[in-house]
């Protein structure tokens, strides 16, 4: 038998309580039960990164877990980021370098480009491959959203001097 | 796809995660990370009736180094291995082999007990276990087990792990003086499942190996460890000599095909591997030059 269970979370700084089904994973409570369809559902098996959320603030894939997993938890979203300004100059950044096309791929993207951009890390252009290589964008080509991550680390490490 | 339903339970202690396992045999699931797991479940491939989940068991987190052993926790993380101090002085090995798994999000969330446990012969860490000679402490009603990490790895996706136990730590050997080690795999892309790909522990004596572990993987179904490795210890080491190697590797090897590569072709590039292996910690780039025979 399965029954619900109650969870009790923070999703971008608010605090939500919930009953789900164990087979609810964190990607669909977020779409269907809190209406934040900003997180992507491509692959559904931890391939594409479209579904990437912060827990605790640190990136996963919302796909890979239950929703009964994040409880006591702090959640964040890409409209949590895309609210707070956290990530207003990489979003202008990829608007300038048109490194979003149709876009599916694009919350994925600046969830796991903001994770490496807050490290401070020198701008390197094989490392922000080899950080973004979990997530699949169809249209850019890659090129563009490299560029776009690249530029914004030159332009935070210049704020900081 | 999503998950067929199962009914959940948080384990609140390691005898509640194992009174469950005993309850519910191998119609229960040990949820530990979930990054081979829930894919699994997603893409229907197994439906558990109910999920056991030991996130929550801090006591089965953590690296700590007593003696000659390091200690690491089943529910320590790709990330915690990947940063740990201790881990990067005493098993140099698996610091590198790390970077190597999946990608920043999904190595947030997988756990090295996870990926013992679920065995895939593609994974990076069963071969470090067996390079490192390490021992997998599994717990059950009855008691611990020690098994060599040699003996654990028994086919695809299966293990000496019964349904009814919970592995709970592995202890590794702090690295000896004198050690060195390789790790490469070819994949198609940094993160994705390695085609083919090697890790060795080594003990070097001057120019030659006083002992040498090289375990390959994604080449069988489980790790394996190389027996040719014995024609290289206490051996002054010419073309010849791993020419030899070289030979006995291939045919103790019995890789499968699938769309990722053939048999062959996986035979081929263990047999590169190897040879890049000796050859660079030996820093004698004349055995690299005309590639393996």
């Amino acid at each position: 038998m399965t029954v619900p269970v109650q969870i009790s979370l923070a999703v971008n700084g608010e605090r939500v309580d919930a009953q789900v089904l164990p087979r609810l994973n964190l990607a669909d409570f977020l779409r269907e039960h809190l209406q934040l369809t900003g997180t992507h559902v491509g692959c559904e098996h931890g391939v594409c990164g479209a579904c990437t959320v912060r827990v605790n603030g640190e990136i996963v894939r919302s796909c890979l877990m239950l929703a009964v997993q994040t409880h006591g938890t702090s959640v964040q979203t890409i409209e949590g980021l895309s609210d707070s300004g956290e990530i207003s100059d990489l979003q202008a950044a990829f608007r300038d370098r048109n490194a979003l096309q149709c876009g599916f791929c694009t919350p994925g993207m600046l969830m796991a480009a903001q994770d490496w951009l807050k490290q401070g890390a020198a701008p390197d252009r094989q490392r922000i491959r080899e950080h973004l290589s979990g997530n699949y964008c169809r249209c850019t080509g890659y090129q563009a959203i490299i560029d776009a991550v690249e530029t914004t680390a030159r332009a935070r490490m210049g704020r900081k001097s | 796809m999503k998950a067929s339903a199962f009914s959940y339970a948080r384990a609140t202690s390691v005898g509640n995660a194992l009174e469950l396992l005993a309850a519910h045999g191998d119609k229960a699931k040990v949820l530990s990370g979930g990054q081979s797991l829930m894919p699994a479940m997603n893409l229907r491939l197994i439906s558990p009736e109910l999920i056991v989940d030991i996130g929550e068991l801090a006591e089965l987190r953590g690296i700590a180094v007593a003696g000659n052993v390091v200690k690491i926790g089943a529910l320590t993380r790709h990330v915690d291995l990947l940063r740990s101090p201790e881990v990067a002085a005493h098993a140099p090995l698996l610091t590198e082999a790390t970077a190597h798994i999946a990608h920043p999000a999904i190595r947030n969330r997988g756990t090295i007990g996870g990926s013992l446990a679920h065995a895939d012969p593609a994974s990076e860490l069963p071969a470090c276990m067996v390079a490192l000679n390490a021992t997998i402490i599994v717990r059950g009603q009855d008691g611990e087990r020690r098994i060599a990490a040699e003996d654990f790895f028994t086919g695809i996706y299966e293990t000496a792990l019964s349904a009814r136990e919970l592995l709970v730590a592995v202890e590794l050997p702090v690295a000896r003086k004198n050690s060195a080690h390789f790790f490469h795999e070819f994949a198609r892309r940094h993160g994705d499942y390695a085609v083919v790909g090697l890790a060795a522990q080594a003990i070097m004596a001057g120019d030659s190996f006083a002992d040498l572990r090289l375990v390959f993987f994604a080449a069988a179904d489980r790790p394996v460890l190389a027996r040719a490795a014995n024609k290289l210890v206490d051996v002054t080491i010419t073309p010849a000599t791993l020419a030899g190697a070289s030979m006995a590797l291939g045919e103790q090897l019995d890789p499968l095909d699938d769309q990722q590569a053939s048999a062959s072709m996986r035979r081929h590039l263990a047999k590169v591997l190897m040879v890049r292996c000796v050859s660079l910690l030996l820093g004698r780039a004349d055995l690299n030059a005309g590639g393996p025979v």
